[in-house]
């Protein structure tokens, strides 16, 4: 016989929390009736206008069925992750969800030219996620999307919205205008801090017009899968060079979906560097790996399998087993299924618990 | 260890798989040029609906600018991360060494010869006039 992949019965079920899900419209104009009567207009007239990598590709992966889980399409023709029944089905039922935290990546504001739309896009984007989610469903909990190159409104929109429980962090793109640790994001960051909301950086594929790898513009979609790494890396240096865990002592930074295997070699390389040549940057009182250590957690997918499993454990204690947090990308293709994703470690049951669910629990304040 | 018969023949169409539920699992029987294969709807990798995933056949390459598709409708890509599986062994493309999916032996058996029994069809009357996949499980 087949043995069941998951425990059926509730009470021997390893409970997690998904720090990584990606709800869609289910429609191209679900966002209408949260906007204004304006920006419909504008949006019907004009459209959005972000900056896309390439003309005709997708900003996202597309290895699978439009960077999807072939299983995920909805049977009423909306997109996967448009359809909340099938949701629970297939995720928040299935894989034991306790909690899980959206990820509204498309057309919330964040990538829009336009910042006053960005602006009207993100409130919306919000509302959303309240009507559509959260409230229907009290596992999920939404992030505060909001438009990085619009700072007064991003602040605005933190403050408008931390009052209610549902919205656990602040969500922006770390492919900005300029690297995040530039000094126009920091209103954004002191709004985070002064409302203990972590912020939450997941990988993006509108790049801001930058090309998506250091060297320009990748031919393939592996490529630019793995380039998503050294984006993260990219953006926790500014971060920490820049002074922002210096001058925000109590910011929380949460890297979703950029890996995590790279950052102990990241952290050595910049602690080097700073204790050889700190003067050039003296606003750094301490190694840039005690920041990271600090201010940064990781999530998981899509997860690094080196050839010796038990390796992945070594990168988990260097970096911390506080500081990692399981995620699906829900319901993206290259999905982790928390019933599989660590069964060639041989992990403790503490250790577990914290990758599914204390490290999270304790990092979003989760009651 | 017992017979079963899983569907008629004319069911399982090339590219069109049918996925039975025999003895409390779920078998995908697939239809490659006329002979007929089964596997287990489970991927050994993550435990995806394997048999609804995208059948494909191989993209190879000898060098750099040179490509050529091969065994078309051979291969089983699953749904969630993409991974192939030869259908016709259950073998796995990208890990081939340790990873593999549980495939069962099919036969093709005349309605005429199961009526005298004593195979069991799972969900549907066996005639004389068709012909049926059956496995042992």
């Amino acid at each position: 016989m087949n043995v069941p992949v998951r425990q059926p019965v509730a009470g021997q079920r390893l409970m997690v929390v998904d720090c990584d899900i990606h709800p869609a419209y289910a429609t191209p104009t679900a966002l209408y009736e949260f906007l204004p009567q304006r920006w419909r207009d504008h949006w019907s007239t004009f459209g959005t206008f972000f900056r896309p990598p390439l003309i005709g590709q997708l900003p996202f992966p597309r290895m699978m069925a439009g960077g999807m889980r072939i299983d995920s399409f909805p049977d009423n023709g909306s997109p996967p992750g448009a359809d909340l029944d099938l949701m629970r089905r297939q995720l928040l039922d299935a894989c034991g969800v306790e909690v899980g935290m959206l990820i509204a990546l498309s057309r919330g504001g964040m990538e829009e030219r336009n910042l006053d739309f960005a602006a009207a896009l993100s409130a919306a984007a919000n509302d959303w996620q309240l009507h559509a989610w959260c409230e229907p469903e009290p596992r999920l909990r939404a992030a505060i999307v909001v438009p990085q190159e619009h700072t007064e409104h991003a602040v605005a929109e933190i403050e408008r919205r931390s009052d209610n429980a549902s919205f656990v962090q602040v969500l922006m793109s770390p492919r900005t205008a300029d690297p995040l640790g530039n000094r126009r994001y920091w209103p954004i960051y002191a709004a985070a801090e002064a409302h203990n909301k972590p912020v939450a950086l997941h990988v993006a594929g509108f790049s801001g017009g930058h090309s998506s790898t250091p060297t320009g513009w990748p031919t393939y979609y592996l490529q630019e899968h793995y380039a998503q790494a050294t984006g993260m890396q990219s953006t926790l240096a500014s971060l920490v060079f820049e002074g922002v865990f210096e001058r925000f002592p109590k910011l929380k930074v949460v890297l979703i979906e950029g890996g995590f295997a790279w950052a102990p070699a990241l952290c050595w390389r910049m602690d080097k560097a700073w204790e050889r040549m700190r003067a050039e940057v003296p606003h750094l009182k301490r190694p840039p790996s005690e920041y990271v250590r600090e201010h940064v957690w990781f999530t998981t997918q899509p997860i690094d399998e080196p050839d010796q499993p038990e390796h992945l454990v070594d990168i988990i204690k260097w970096i911390g087993w506080d500081k990692i947090m399981f995620s699906t990308d829900y319901p993206h293709w290259d999905f982790d299924d928390p019933a599989q994703v660590f069964a060639k470690l041989k992990l403790t049951g503490k250790e577990k618990a914290a990758l599914f669910r204390e490290n999270a629990r304790a990092v979003y304040g989760l009651p | 260890m017992s017979r079963r018969v899983l569907a008629k023949v004319s069911e399982v169409k090339p590219g069109a798989p049918k996925i039975v539920t025999a003895m409390g699992r779920q078998i995908g029987l697939f239809n490659v040029g006329g002979e007929y294969f089964a596997l287990a709807n489970r991927c050994p990798h993550m435990g995806a609906e394997l048999c609804k995933g995208w059948i494909v056949g191989l993209v190879q390459s000898d060098a750099p600018g040179e490509y050529r598709v091969t065994r078309p409708g051979e291969f089983l890509r699953c749904p969630w991360h993409g991974w192939e599986f030869d259908i016709k062994t259950g073998q796995s493309w990208c890990d081939p060494k340790s990873v593999k999916a549980r495939n069962f032996k099919v036969q093709v058996e005349p309605g005429s010869e199961l009526v005298k029994g004593p195979y069991v069809a799972e969900t549907f009357p066996v005639t004389v006039e068709e012909d049926y996949l059956v496995i042992d499980l």
